[in-house]
């Protein structure tokens, strides 16, 4: 047999494998296409020849899903595919050097596959790890704490083709860092607790004849707990924590109420797609307080009414599936799972996990339930919303991780207890993802009210410069306003913490940060797709000494256009940190500015090099100097 | 049941799940649009067809109108951003329009000429596309394509081929075709197919076939593309 035919029928055999796990399901195409590339290290044509005939899908569906994300490979990247986390904080940390320092120790080029196809090195998004950054993923697996010694040593085992599985174990360490725990971070609920206290509550009439319908067509009759457990979540004041703070008992409400067509059912969903540059907190939720996230959720399809449910976790934190699908496991054991829950007849809820392939816009619940169901991650329209008409067209409700551990402690102790934590519109606590310029990066966990100033001296922070709360979609904030609060009321927050001390230049804070919006635009709307190409470009010129007053009207213009044309929340906030650091960092933007008026961003001299280096000249003569034909400095 | 809802002053019935737009085209208001065709399931992404609805923007093609609703659509203000979207098409790809087959059959000119623009505006991103001319029938100049989906929805749901689609994320998104060559020639693509002929922009061309029609006296050479609006009324 052909060395090709070989290779086509060991690939058909993985792809027979992986589909038949899957049901031969269409809807898991992003779960079947992730593992396909772990065991062929890319999406091969033969591959696809195989999904396309199992699947009974056309090929433009596979490989419109498997360019959509980033870390789904239609070319080969090498049996080693090595991924620098960009965020700015890595930045910080040297990550661009140690790039280079791998790059030319294995004598690759950036982006490239290396002649012998064994390895590739790249940039990606913020990867999670921003308090023990610099980091890389190699196979979508996490090492952290980089440093000049421990680069040399990962190119070594990259050359002796060292099996990953034979990489040094501490390279592979995720800490926790919890620095100050609150309700949150300091529980010791036991599983099952918070379900046992939900299950036993009675419900307040009110709620109980209001939804009585309701409840009793998703859950058997005579429960008084689901209604009792929503009613608790409303009167805790919850407010979603991925960012923009909807009730949390109004949105499960509306699920509950929602109507089910024949054959329909509820959906609970929580986001583990935490992608926004600089949030780490959701991960150290699910790396040791995965019991409070999985019984938040199972307290919410309790109440609301649904059978199942799935937890979409980002790629980058691939190495986490093992350990949460024992949780899982255990927690089936224990009777916390799968079908009469806690002996309770009809309360069945299970819990699948869905590995996102690395894509920041996945986070946007609709382009989340996209992605669930095995399409690429663009967001929909809407309405109508996922509360009614969400995965598969049924009922979802899809909430933060902290929403959910933090509707576990209220299962367990009771709304009123939890909404007298924080402030009026701000129940409860938030933890933050404190990361930069401080002598303790990590997670800190706070009543909301809190100020900017005692968090930055909580985490020793000194020299202040500013702080972009809530990543790049979030806020800048300087020191005028570091008495400014943490809650709805005043600085809303998703948990992202960035410290930026003197020393750092904020125009290139805000530079990385619009080319992470470049690169995460899904690419559906016109405005967003290029309107974030163009920003970039215009952030590029000013960095590449091309700035003048010009450009600010642009940047200006461009904000207007995505803030109102925009398809989703991508979109609308992708020049927020520009018009931060533009208003609150002008000079860093002035000592950009070389013209009057106006600057091209094509530069004469700059064209010429090609013809240099070909000619080999590089005298006066072979330059072109701007000065000479624009219009003078500024 | 009928309603109404008010649009740059005028009133508009419409009738329950209706959009803005299909009610406007309706009632012969001309909202431009590039990714929304009356004959297939509105997409809203080319973001032409904003409008500003109680004060808040809003795709029209997709909006469900409402009983009492306050629409404004012919505004400068409106207009600025829809001519600001179609230079961002323009500079997006590569529209050469006198050199074009489609000039004056195609509606990102005859909207860029209805919305005044004058020059693109933003520097050229001039991408690389090679041109498939592998098909005897149609030549796929992708240089041009806007990304509209209106092939993709109309090859799978009328065609029921899905000879297209779109990869790629962000501005690498672009379309594709089914065939493990990648090339038109080897999916089954006719020029019957409906896919064939709904291409808004000139990407999906008819071979051999070149200014049949010469150039000034296309459609949009005889009459703005805001006339059209009445033509498809008549044809409801
Ligand atoms: C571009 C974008 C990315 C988002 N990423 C996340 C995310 O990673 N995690 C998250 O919980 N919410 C994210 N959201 C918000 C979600 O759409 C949604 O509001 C949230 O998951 C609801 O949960 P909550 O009510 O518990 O906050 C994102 C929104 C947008 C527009
Ligand atoms: S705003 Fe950006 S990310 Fe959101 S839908 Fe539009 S292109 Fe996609
Ligand atoms: S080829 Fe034409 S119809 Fe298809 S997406 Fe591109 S512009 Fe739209
Ligand atoms: S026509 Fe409505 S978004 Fe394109």
């Amino acid at each position: 047999m052909a060395l090709n035919d070989r290779h086509a029928e060991a690939v058909a055999g993985i792809v027979d494998r992986v589909v038949t796990r899957y049901r031969r399901d269409p809807t898991c195409m992003v779960q079947i296409l992730r593992e396909v590339q772990e065991a062929c290290d890319w999406i091969s044509p033969e591959a696809i020849d195989r999904l396309q005939a199992t699947l009974g899908v056309p090929r433009t569906k596979i490989e419109g899903v498997a360019g959509f994300y980033s870390f789904l490979y239609l070319q080969p990247r090498g049996k080693y595919r090595i991924l620098f986390s960009d965020n700015i904080t890595d930045r910080m940390h040297g990550n661009l050097t140690l790039m280079e320092r791998l790059c030319s120790s294995l004598w690759i080029e950036p982006g490239k596959v290396s002649e012998d196809g064994l390895v590739s090195v790249d940039k990606t998004s913020c990867t999670g790890m921003c308090d023990q950054g610099p980091a890389l993923l190699v196979n979508n697996l996490a090492i952290t704490r980089l440093s000049e010694a421990r680069i040399d040593e990962i190119a070594e085992l990259v050359r002796s083709n060292t099996p990953l599985a034979e990489w040094p174990a501490d390279y592979f360490t995720v800490e926790d860092h919890i620095r100050l725990p609150d309700i949150l971070l300091g529980s010791q609920m036991a599983p099952g607790d918070a379900l046992r206290a939900a299950h036993g509550r009675a419900p307040s009439d009110g709620l109980m004849s209001s939804n009585m319908r309701s409840w009793r067509e998703g859950l058997p009759t005579g429960l008084g707990g689901p209604a009792a457990m929503l009613d608790e979540i409303k009167r805790a004041n919850l407010r979603g924590r991925g960012g923009a703070g909807f009730t949390t008992g109004l949105k499960w409400e509306a699920c509950r109420n929602a109507p089910l067509k024949s054959g329909q059912q509820r959906f609970v969903v929580c986001n583990a797609d935490e992608g926004e540059p600089g949030t780490f907190k959701d991960r150290v939720l699910l790396t040791s307080y995965a019991d409070l996230v999985f019984e938040g959720m199972t307290a919410a399809a309790y109440s609301v009414g649904a059978r199942r449910g799935f937890l979409y976790l980002r790629g980058e934190y691939r190495y986490l599936l093992e350990p949460l699908n024992a949780v899982l496991e255990r927690r089936r054991k224990e009777g916390l799972l799968g079908a009469d829950i806690l002996g309770i007849p009809g309360a069945d809820f299970d819990i699948e996990i869905h590995l996102g392939a690395g894509a920041y816009v996945c986070g946007e619940e609709s382009a989340l339930i996209e992605s669930l169901e095995g399409k690429r991650g663009t967001p929909r329209n809407r309405p109508p919303f996922p509360v009614t008409n969400g995965y598969l067209d049924q009922p979802t409700i899809v909430n933060n991780v902290e929403t959910f551990a933090a509707a576990a402690l209220i299962a367990l102790k009771g709304g009123e207890w939890y909404a007298s934590i924080g402030t009026k519109h701000s129940a409860g606590t938030k933890v933050l993802s404190v990361s930069g310029d401080c002598e303790r990066p990590g997670l800190y966990e706070y009543p909301f009210g809190v100020s900017i100033r005692q968090v930055l001296a909580d985490c020793g922070a000194r020299d202040t410069q500013a702080v972009q709360v809530s990543g790049p979609s979030g806020i800048c904030v300087g020191p005028a306003e570091f008495d400014r609060t943490i809650g709805f009321e005043d600085i809303p927050t998703a948990g992202a913490f960035t410290i930026f001390d003197n020393s750092r230049d904020m125009f290139e804070v805000a530079r990385n940060y619009v080319h992470f919006f470049q690169h995460e635009s899904c690419g559906f709307c016109t405005p967003c797709r290029v309107g974030t190409a163009l920003l970039k470009n215009l952030m590029d010129k000013l960095h590449n000494g091309c700035g003048s007053p010009y450009d600010f009207a642009e940047i200006e213009k461009m904000n207007q256009l995505l803030q109102s044309t925009s398809h989703c929340g991508l979109g609308h906030t992708a020049c927020n940190p520009v018009l931060d650091t533009i208003e609150k960092f002008r000079p860093a933007y002035e000592k950009r500015m070389t013209r009057k008026d106006f600057a091209p961003a094509f530069d004469l001299d700059q064209a010429l090099a090609a013809a240099r280096q070909m000619t080999g000249r590089d005298d006066p003569g072979a330059h072109i100097i701007a000065e000479e034909f624009g219009e003078g400095s500024a | 049941m009928s309603h109404t809802f008010t649009l740059d002053g005028k009133t508009i019935s419409f009738e329950e799940g209706q959009t803005i737009m299909q009610a406007a085209t309706k009632a012969g208001v001309f909202i431009p649009h590039l990714c929304y065709h009356p004959e297939f399931k509105p997409h809203g992404s080319c973001k032409l067809c904003t409008v500003k609805v109680n004060g808040r923007q809003t795709a029209s093609c997709t909006m469900r109108a409402i009983a009492g609703m306050v629409v404004e659509s012919d505004t400068p203000e409106i207009n600025d951003e829809r001519r600001t979207l179609t230079q961002m098409l323009f500079v997006e790809g590569n529209h050469f329009c006198p050199s074009c087959e489609k000039s004056g059959n195609c509606q990102l000119q005859a909207t860029a000429y209805h919305l005044g623009m004058m020059s693109p505006h933003f520097d050229h991103f001039f991408p690389d596309r090679p041109v498939d001319a592998s098909h005897p029938e149609v030549l796929l100049d992708f240089n041009r394509c806007i990304l509209c989906s209106l092939c993709v929805r109309a090859s799978r749901d009328v065609d029921g081929k899905n000879v297209f689609a779109l990869s790629g994320r962000g501005i690498d998104t672009h379309l594709i075709v089914n065939a493990k060559s990648g090339q038109l020639a080897d999916t089954n693509f006719t020029l019957h197919d409906k896919a064939a002929q709904v291409c808004p922009v000139g990407v999906i061309l008819k071979k051999r076939e070149g200014f049949a029609v010469p150039i000034g006296e296309r459609s949009y050479d005889k009459q703005p593309i805001s006339a059209t609006v009445e033509a498809k009324q008549e044809g409801y």
